[in-house]
């Protein structure tokens, strides 16, 4: 096992002689660079697809899950260190603990995702008529994910309470975080709350008690404004 | 450390012999002249000498920091007391023509990196107290690289030629119609203190442009500002108090230093007295304003898209009026660096980050982040259009070509500032 | 086989907080001083920019400058009678790690303790009788007092800054400030921050109600602060991003704000990052501590011999490596013997959450310590008689944040996702903000740190084994809170309430403070503590041990302040008693 994700050499640093800081660093994000499936099988991505968007869904109020880009985001996440349960204690042995002691599944995110899709999708194969989740109607879709929910649901190896809490966990992410990660498209998570992003600076704000905030929100990339667009 | 110790000693006047006895250093220093020790310590911060004459990771004044100069790069000399590799066997003669007349002991004719058409200017009391204080050093032994020059600069017989031609040598000649304090300032300046090697225009051999003195130059893909009584671009409209403040500290109410400034400060105007720094903000603010140049209007779409960028992105330092916090983050409004006649320092400052002068008497981490990582060429050449022409700023724009240049020829620098 | 390296004259084990205030104190007295620190060096301008430090999915929820699991955890259960099974996640508590430690992510909210605290057991028996201390309760002084303390509280807050309202100057009580409050001999260095709509709202209620509202006292800079180190902070631009973030624009008070730009040009310092120590060495007496081992990031070992130690890690690490090291007796509830991980203590944060038709909040315009704070319930603050438990909590109505993964208030009965879900959390988002209460815990015989007998850390060390629930003092103090909420909470005049208890008992898993204290507690004699009141350690005099571990029990505040006094008053004994004469300071 290696030490965890950030380390680097030793170093020593001398008070009144190294001075550690450099030009152009900066400790900075690591975006999605490609808009593409990196993690789920067509299979998976029409589960997530499908089953965010109940989750979030689509409504007067904005766009839904499937619109922000949530599943792309956590296609991604699971591509990723937090697929891999990079920074997390991993060592058995495996019990399933009380409610008070917090996640104990012996799998990854991505081994969790993988394993519950797979057996709820065999699930609704055999129960609703040979069909997939994805392929169900929304009120089918609906009383699975709360059987999920309720943990009603023997998903094999895969804990169904586990697997729906961490659903909807990265749902939110991918609702909610910055568009860098691919989910949030056009910041329209954030527009629906009324969240300006981004932003550090709300020294005239601080006295407006009552007012509607005015500007629109920024992400760590900017917005259409900084190239003269709006 | 030891040097310190050493100096302690002098200055609280101990008991000389006893300290000779028992201190190892005192034996390189010249025993029993600690006030001259003292006065030249002080002129060597003056003339920051340990800027240029230490190397990266290197010990203090042990020389070999590469000096890059439109023809080449250039070693610096270790000029610590070792008899072989520094100065150790240099008499105070030899000493004194190299300052003098950029010649060194064996005859070599120096190349003006090494600024001693500003040195010469030195009193041969001042050169010979630089000299007491070098010999306190402990020699180190380190030989000095040889300078990678392009053909004809190569042939050090050269410099005879641009000596001819650009070099007068000749001590200081104070002016009697103007105070002790404007004599002393200039004498700094125009001296050890060398500001015009960076604030003053170079030919195309790398001489001084006399008819543009101290009205700022381009300076390692810096620009150092404008000195002259010029309102917008200069210190027009900085008090005495301003300008000691900020070659005291780094940093002023006004601005911080950045880049090769901050590192004058930290090893050379930080160190020196009041009285002198107050002498050399008296000198400045004589220097007769340039002419100002009208700059361009700034265009539309650039000036938007910067507005934005600064109030998401600056204003959370800086203040979204441009005015920075006093003695913290710099005002941009009506701040000289930022309407220079060329945009360098600010482009580079966005891209890069900057860190300000620091040291035991100056903390001070309100270090500038870089933006290069996120923000476009336009979108920095926007940002920084905005800045300079924002408040009742006023300069000309800049190019996301600027910014490319800039960016394209800084990716390779490594060093602190 | 560990390389031995040059022995030093005082090493600190950990770069935190109190390793800042350590390092500070004693480079300043002349001494060389060595702080080995496990993670990596950080500063503002690089590590947290404004640039890109506003990113809740990395920071709050990747844990971007937190300790991550796979390198430090510890085991979990609620009662001696289960089994511990490893927090495989950070949840409940967020510790730090590298430069800067945990304070880096703090919110700011900077109290000091009541006068009533350190001396509680005397106190308490004084007023109401020793049967006011249930027998499981291992209530104890702590071997300090308050006045002792005070000027450690006032040099750190002009370290700092902070940002308040003083109630008691010199004992006489001032308009606007907390009149429970202990004597100040100076006011706060920089007047209180603004509120915003929220906290006003809870301070008009609060004082409708006949309390005493004041604004909290802040690590966030009301304006721009120049402290005694000459070190200079800006003024908060309420972002809403402190607490799990780092400050981007220098105005929230940390180690990078306050000392190191002062302590890193000091000659007799030395800060070696990403080695981690494992075991502090004691020589063949058991007394006297040799230095320590540590382990680089590539797992080199070396000894690195000291004439003092200064452990100065988090709490749960600081209990951890004495564990580890096998210096001193592990306490066993069985019997009460022994010392080493006894009284860990937790906090206890009950909230009610407000919700309005028509008041825009903004959220979002917020800052770590921004609030209102009514402190009549806490401490010993009001007659306890007959109510079943003693200690407090204050009562905050603070706006820290409008992070909207983070920020989720939604009214009773809501779906938990789905359409319905989705009305209410943008119906409500702008117009709900949420009361909470920083309750007290008190020491239990069968709340106690230890070792865990089967799972292991990275070193091949057991994993430190916490077992910890809320009893009936906290259970019943959380009742009589949440009515009191109640009251101020309708005193808003909002459209809805809804009631958010903890408990009955304590789960790991949702965040709730990172305020863990005990474990290494001083006191009066060595066999109620592990450190006598300079934060000695009883049985190795030249090992002292800094930090929350230290607290007999966790008050109703945030622990930063008195983390902080404790460093101070320790570091000044260091100073002017130990490094003069080595030995013990408290002969026991």
């Amino acid at each position: 096992m290696t030490l965890g994700a950030n380390t680097a050499a030793a170093r020593e640093i001398k008070g009144g002689v190294d001075d550690p800081w450099l030009p152009h660093q900066a400790d900075a994000p690591v975006p999605l660079e490609n808009p593409g499936f990196a993690f789920f099988t067509p299979a998976e991505a029409a589960f997530v697809q499908s089953a965010t968007e109940r989750l979030i869904p689509e409504d007067d109020l904005g766009p839904g899950a499937k619109a922000c880009g949530v599943a792309l985001f956590i296609d991604h996440q699971l591509a990723g260190a937090y697929g891999r349960a990079g920074n997390w204690y991993m060592q058995g042995p495996w019990a399933k603990g009380e409610k008070t002691q917090g996640f104990q599944s012996r799998m990854t995110p991505a081994d969790l995702y993988r394993a519950a899709i797979k057996a709820i999708d065999e699930h609704t194969m055999s129960a609703q008529g040979g069909k997939l989740f994805a392929d169900l109607p929304v009120e089918a879709q609906d009383a699975m994910l709360s059987d999920l929910e309720g943990g009603k649901v023997d998903l094999g190896g895969a804990d169904a309470k586990t697997f729906f809490q961490m659903l909807w966990q990265n749902t939110k992410e991918g609702m909610f975080s910055d568009p860098i990660y691919g989910g949030n498209k056009d910041m329209a998570g954030w527009k629906m709350l009324g969240f300006p992003g981004a932003r550090y600076n709300y020294l005239d704000w601080v006295d407006r008690h009552g007012e509607r905030y005015d500007q629109p929100p920024v992400g760590i990339r900017g917005r259409p404004a900084w190239n003269g667009a709006g | 450390m030891r040097q310190r110790a050493l100096l302690t000693l002098a200055a609280s006047g101990a008991l000389i012999g006893a300290g000779m006895l028992v201190f190892g250093p005192l034996a390189h220093g010249q025993i029993g002249d600690f006030s001259r020790q003292e006065r030249g310590r002080e002129l060597v911060a003056a003339g920051d000498c340990v800027a240029c004459h230490t190397a990266p990771d290197g010990q203090p004044f042990a020389g070999n920091r590469p000096i890059g100069t439109p023809f080449g790069t250039i070693y610096s000399a270790n000029i610590t007391p070792d008899a072989e590799t520094g100065i150790g066997a240099w008499n105070e003669e030899q000493f004194y023509r190299a300052m003098h007349e950029g010649v060194a002991s064996d005859g070599r004719r120096l190349y003006p990196a090494f600024p001693y058409p500003w040195f010469t200017k030195a009193t041969r009391g001042d050169v010979d107290d630089i000299r007491a204080y070098l010999r306190t050093l402990e020699p180190v032994r380190s030989a000095q690289r040889p300078n990678e020059f392009t053909w004809p600069l190569n042939h050090r017989i050269a410099m005879a030629g641009w000596n001819r031609l650009f070099f007068t040598p000749g001590e200081f000649k104070p002016d009697k119609n103007q105070s002790a304090d404007w004599n002393r300032g200039a004498y700094l300046v125009e001296g050890l203190g060398h500001c015009g090697a960076c604030h003053t225009p170079k030919d195309v051999f790398g001489a001084d442009k006399t008819s543009q003195r101290y009205q700022g130059s381009e300076i390692q893909n810096w620009f150092a500002p404008n000195l002259t009584g010029d309102k917008r671009t200069g210190l027009g409209t900085w008090s005495d108090q301003d300008i000691v403040a900020f070659l005291k500290a780094g940093h002023n109410n006004r601005t911080t230093a950045y880049g090769p400034m901050a590192e004058v400060v930290k090893d050379s105007t930080s160190k020196m007295s009041d009285a002198d720094l107050k002498a050399i903000a008296i000198y400045l603010k004589s220097l007769p304003a340039a002419p100002a140049e009208e700059p361009s209007a700034a265009q539309g779409t650039a000036m938007s898209a910067g507005k934005s960028i600064y109030g998401d992105q600056c204003s959370a330092c800086h203040q979204l009026g441009g005015d920075g916090v006093k003695n913290m983050f710099p005002s941009l409004k009506g701040s000289a660096a930022v309407q220079s006649r060329q945009p360098l320092s600010v482009v580079r400052l966005i891209l890069n980050g900057g860190h300000p002068a620091s040291g035991p008497a100056i903390p001070n981490a309100l270090s500038m982040p870089s933006f290069g990582w996120k923000l476009s060429d336009d979108q920095v050449a926007a940002v920084a259009t905005y800045i300079r022409n924002a408040w009742g700023n006023q300069a000309e724009p800049v190019s996301a070509g600027d910014v490319k240049a800039l960016r394209d020829s800084v990716q390779a620098v490594n060093s602190a500032y | 086989m560990a390389q031995r390296l040059p022995g030093v004259d005082v090493l600190l084990v950990g770069f935190g907080w109190t390793g800042a205030i350590m390092a500070q104190e004693l480079t300043a007295a002349g001494h060389d001083v060595l702080a080995i620190e496990r993670g990596s060096w950080r500063e503002t301008s690089t590590d947290f920019a404004p640039s890109f430090i506003q990113d809740e999915l990395r920071y709050r929820y990747h844990g971007h400058l937190f300790e991550q699991t796979a390198q430090e955890t510890l085991t979990f259960r609620n009662t001696p009678d289960q089994t511990a099974l490893p927090m495989r996640r950070l949840g409940s508590f967020l510790p730090g790690t590298g430069v800067g430690g945990s304070i880096l992510h703090w919110n700011g909210q900077a109290f000091r303790f009541l006068p009533y605290d350190f001396e509680i057991r005397r106190q308490t028996a004084a007023r109401y009788g020793e049967a006011m201390i249930p027998p499981d309760m291992t209530l104890q002084d702590w071997g300090v007092t308050y006045d002792e303390l005070e000027p450690h509280y006032t040099r750190w807050e002009e370290l700092c800054g902070i940002s308040g309202q003083t109630g008691n100057l010199k004992g006489q009580k001032q308009a606007g400030g907390n009149p429970f409050e202990g004597p100040r001999s100076k006011p706060y260095p920089t007047p209180p921050m603004k509120q915003t709509y929220g906290p006003m709202l809870f301070g008009e209620a609060a004082a409708s109600l006949k309390l005493h509202p004041f604004p909290c006292p802040s690590g966030n800079m009301s304006q721009a602060y120049t402290n005694p180190l000459g070190v200079s902070m800006a003024p908060c631009t309420y972002c809403g991003f402190c607490e799990k973030f780092g400050c981007g624009n220098y105005s929230k008070a940390s180690a990078q704000t306050t000392i190191l730009p002062v302590l890193m040009q000091r000659k007799n310092f030395t800060l070696r990052t990403e080695c981690e120590v494992t075991r502090i060495n004691l020589d063949g007496s058991g007394a006297h501590a040799t230095g320590v081992t540590y382990v680089d990031a590539h797992g080199n070992e070396f000894e690195q011999p000291a004439e003092l130690v200064i452990v100065c890690a988090y709490i749960l690490h600081n209990v951890h490596l004495l564990m580890a090291s096998g210096i001193g007796t592990r306490y066993d509830p069985a019997t009460g013997q022994g010392t080493l991980g006894k009284n860990y203590c937790y906090q206890l944060t009950p909230s009610v959450d407000v919700f309005f038709d028509d008041k825009l909040l903004n959220p979002f315009v917020g800052a770590g310590a921004l609030g209102m704070i009514v402190d009549d319930w806490n401490g010993d603050n009001f007659d306890h008689a007959g109510l079943g438990f003693i200690h407090g909590g204050y009562i905050g109505g603070y706006m820290t944040t409008g992070r909207p993964i983070e920020t989720e208030l939604l009214p009773e009965g809501t779906p938990k996702w789905g359409a319905k879900w989705k009305q209410a959390f943008v119906k409500n988002y702008l117009t709900s903000m949420s009361l909470s209460l920083m309750g007290s815990v008190m020491p239990n015989k069968a709340n106690y740190l230890d070792l865990d007998p089967t799972y292991r850390d990275v070193y091949g060390r057991p994993l430190m084994r916490m077992t910890y629930d809320f009893k009936q003092n906290e259970l019943k103090l959380q009742d009589f809170a949440m009515g009191k909420m109640v009251d101020i909470a309708n005193a808003m005049k909002p459209r809805e309430i809804k009631k958010s208890p903890r408990g009955p008992h304590y789960d790991i898993a949702p965040y709730q403070s990172t305020h863990n204290t005990g474990g290494a507690i001083m006191g009066v004699n060595r066999r109620e503590s592990v450190v006598n009141r300079y934060l000695q350690h009883w049985d190795v005099p030249n090992l002292f041990v800094v930090g929350a571990s230290a607290f007999p029990h966790n008050s109703g505040y945030n622990p930063t302040g008195t983390v902080s006094a404790l460093a101070l008053w320790a570091a000044t004994a260091i100073r002017d008693q130990y490094l003069k004469h080595p030995g013990p300071l408290v002969q026991s």
